[in-house]
């Protein structure tokens, strides 16, 4: 760890938040920051809200109809949960890699330049250097290379998924969101994704949620544990792993529920 | 027993028998079809029946079946020649029948009017000589060579009146509106008009009379056939489409035959009430009306597909809306006839014409029906389909892909021009297949809204704007009806009526296919990898 105290500078900070799905609460009043240029992993059992929470943060739950929102998620200073906010400038910013991997039924190439043609950007030689940049920064470049307009469907399963890691880091986010990026892959495909979560960590400020107790705490600088849609605990990775401070999170650790 | 239940064999075995049933019957559909109507064109021998009475019969033989009511038998000839016989098919006792020998010098001959002529040639007529003997069928095409020049020259006299015609035409509709609006017949520009149509009838005649001269020309080429009794008939070179010996040719010259008149159906006009001739004008119909149809249907039933199931929602309204429309598909097609009558003939099309056109009425031009009414009305009723189908095909598609799509900060819109519409595009194809199929098959509605017998002219033409949508047209299906039902010379129509039924079966069939591959192709392109 560096000698600054990393959480004086966050990236994100999210305070009394409360989420609800028509009557249902799903978060209770959660407050927190995400440090810049670390991992935050978001861990706890099934149903806890540590996707609902993720998706908050670019607003995602938009898209379900009776979902709603109250307290405040502050990015840079702008508010987040607000009605005058773009909604697609906070996308850019805040880039998304789903549990499945989704690449579009396009070429390796135009997967990864998506994010720029649809924001208007349409100059080949910045489109390449973007697509060359993005697949070595998501460990994929040697591998498609010779490949690049072929379909991207034809790619395995971890190719895919590294594809769309690549895709959300070619808009240039602030921060990206993993919603369990590696539960569908394999080991080994779960070790590359892994590696390159620690080099991103130079660029981008990245949050992980996972159901995989040990991926978070090789990947991640800071643990949230979330349980019931409170947050219980929050720490270094190091510190939160080796002496919780809650109960409930060292039975969750040590495996006795979740 | 209970075992053998249990592993679920018989379920395999009815839904086996249930496939292979629906499978026999669609093929004996084909199959049938296809021997009535492929076999109708195929030069038979004619057989010269010596009769008890010592007159003679000539024709193609049938069928043979029992008498009704009495013993033996009895056999169905087609003789032709109707303008002699007045019929062209004659029922003939086997036991009337001294004996069926067959002649190599008979010939068949194709014409114009009448139908078919079986008999001899006894003399060729040609301007300058009269030719009996010798090599008289060398004649007969010297002569047809020499009549098909002074027709193409009459070919040509007739296109330019057809010309002057519709050029007079344009202008009395010039002075009907004049007339309509009150300019008095003193004014400049009604005198003008006056002047070029009288310039313009003028040359009509100047021309009417040089097709005469041609037309009495031409007459001067004339064949004299006697039938297999000796009764003379005369025809005019120039009517003569086609003659063959079929007693004294070979397979190979049958097949030409037979190809020339299969190939003939698709270019060339009907002749005698629908019963002979091509099918041009139908098919040209029938295939103009479903690509106007799906002009209509397809954009319409795409975008409010992609409303209901993109921006709408999932309210007690929508599901109302999406029931609806689901209804929609199942009103029998004759109410949506009824529906174009009165919606889009009298109640659009007579509005347009009180608009546009007021002084041709009571006359009307839109306001009756024409293919563009038709092809609405069918519209309409393929609409349900090409919606049903579409909202499927994207609702199939995952909803990852539209996540991944807008966290990468694209709009509703950009998500659904890039990524759903194409993902979509197998399934909204096999929307367009349907409707179409279900366009190509209907009559119906087009009864009403349209469709005609005999059609003057095509719908799309050399003459400004070109596509005349007001335009009534022929279809191939009502063709198949109209003959089947309608005709009065049955028998005669009934190889026609195969023909045109395999022909429609051909066409949607073709339609189908090149949407099938382009669905398919598709599907390659757009369709998801497994893990």
């Amino acid at each position: 760890m560096n000698n600054v105290d990393p959480l004086t500078d966050s990236v994100i900070e999210v305070e009394n938040l409360d989420f609800y799905y028509g009557d249902s609460q799903a978060l209770f009043g959660l407050s927190m920051v995400f440090p810049r240029h670390q991992v935050t992993a978001l861990i706890g059992p099934s149903g806890c809200g540590k996707s609902t929470f993720l998706r908050c943060l670019n607003r995602m739950n938009d898209m379900v109809d009776i979902s709603r929102m109250n307290g405040s998620i502050r990015l840079d200073g702008m508010e987040v949960n607000s009605g005058s906010l773009d909604v697609i400038e906070l996308r850019r910013k805040v880039g998304m890699v789903f549990q499945r991997s989704n690449p579009f039924p396009k070429s390796i190439y135009e997967n990864v330049v998506y994010g720029l043609r649809i924001a208007g950007i349409n100059a080949r030689d910045v489109l390449d250097e973007t697509v060359e940049n993005s697949l070595k920064g998501a460990a994929l470049w040697d591998e498609v290379k010779d490949r690049l307009h072929e379909s991207a469907l034809g790619m395995s399963g971890g190719q895919m998924q590294r594809l769309c890691i690549a895709r959300a880091i070619a808009v240039n986010p602030e921060v990206i969101l993993m919603d369990e990026p590696c539960s569908a892959l394999d080991p080994k495909s779960t070790a590359r994704v892994e590696d390159m979560i620690k080099d991103l960590r130079e660029k981008y400020t990245i949050i992980i949620v996972t159901h995989n107790m040990q991926q978070a705490a090789r990947v991640s600088d800071f643990t949230a544990f979330l349980y019931e849609g409170v947050l219980v605990e929050f720490g270094q990775t190091d510190e939160l792993f080796v002496k919780p401070q809650n109960q409930q999170t060292e039975d969750y650790i040590t495996g006795r529920f979740g | 027993m209970k075992q053998f239940c249990a592993r679920g064999e018989p379920q395999v075995w009815i839904a086996a028998a249930a496939l292979a049933v629906t499978l026999l019957m669609a093929v004996t559909l084909i199959v049938v079809v296809m021997i009535n109507g492929l076999g109708a064109f195929w030069p038979q021998r004619l057989a010269t029946l010596d009769l008890n009475s010592g007159q003679a019969v000539l024709g193609h033989i049938l069928k043979e079946e029992p008498l009704p009511y009495k013993e033996g038998t009895r056999l169905q000839l087609k003789t032709g020649n109707r303008d002699l016989y007045g019929l062209d098919f004659r029922w003939i006792e086997r036991s009337k029948i001294k004996q069926i020998h067959y002649q190599d010098d008979v010939a068949v001959v194709e014409r114009e009017s009448y139908g078919d002529f079986y008999g001899l040639l006894t003399a060729v007529v040609l301007p300058q000589k009269t030719v009996q003997s010798g090599n008289l069928w060398q004649e007969l095409e010297r002569g047809r060579e020499d009549a098909d020049q002074v027709s193409d020259k009459v070919d040509k006299v007739t296109g330019q009146i057809e010309e002057l015609n519709y050029a007079l035409e344009r202008r009395y509709k010039q002075i009907q509106k004049l007339k309509y609006e009150g300019v008095p017949e003193t004014s400049a520009q009604r005198r003008n008009l006056k002047h070029e149509v009288d310039e313009l009838q003028r040359e009509f005649q100047v021309l009417v009379g040089k097709q005469h001269a041609l037309e009495s020309e031409l007459h001067e080429y004339r064949a004299h056939f006697a039938d297999i009794n000796g009764r003379g008939v005369e025809i005019p070179l120039a009517e003569i489409m086609r003659y063959y010996k079929p007693n004294t040719m070979s397979l190979f010259e049958r097949a030409g035959v037979y190809f020339g008149k299969l190939l003939e159906l698709f270019y060339t006009n009907p002749r005698e009430s629908n019963t002979e001739g091509g099918l041009f004008p139908a098919i040209f119909g029938t295939v103009l009306l479903i690509f106007v149809m799906s002009l209509f249907s397809f954009p319409l039933g795409v975008i409010a597909a992609i409303y209901l199931s993109e921006y709408a929602g999932n309210g007690p309204m929508v599901r109302m809306v999406r029931i609806a429309v689901n209804n929609l598909a199942g009103i029998p097609s004759i109410v949506y006839g009824i529906f174009g009558l009165g919606f889009f003939i009298y109640g659009l099309g007579g509005t347009i014409d009180q608009l546009f056109f007021p002084e041709r009425l009571p006359t009307p031009t839109f306001g009756t029906g024409g293919l563009l009414w038709a092809s609405l009305t069918l519209a309409l009723l393929t609409v349900p389909v090409v919606i049903v189908t579409t909202e499927e095909a994207l609702s199939a598609i995952p909803g990852g892909v539209r996540e991944g799509s807008l966290a990468l900060g694209s709009t509703r819109f950009q998500t659904l021009v890039r990524i759903l519409i194409p993902m979509a595009s197998p399934g909204i194809m096999t929307g367009l297949i349907l409707s179409m199929a279900r366009a190509a098959g209907e009559v119906a509605p087009l009864m009403i809204t349209g469709v005609v017998k005999l059609a003057p002219a095509l719908p799309l033409d050399g003459q400004f704007p070109f596509l005349h949508l007001d335009r009534k047209f022929m279809h191939l299906g009502f063709h198949i009806y109209d003959m089947g039902f309608q005709s009065p010379n049955v028998e005669a129509a009934r190889p026609m009526v195969f023909v045109t039924t395999l022909l429609l079966v051909l066409i949607v069939l073709t339609m189908s296919g090149v949407a099938i591959r382009l669905r398919n192709k598709m599907k390659k392109k757009y369709t998801f990898g497994t893990f």
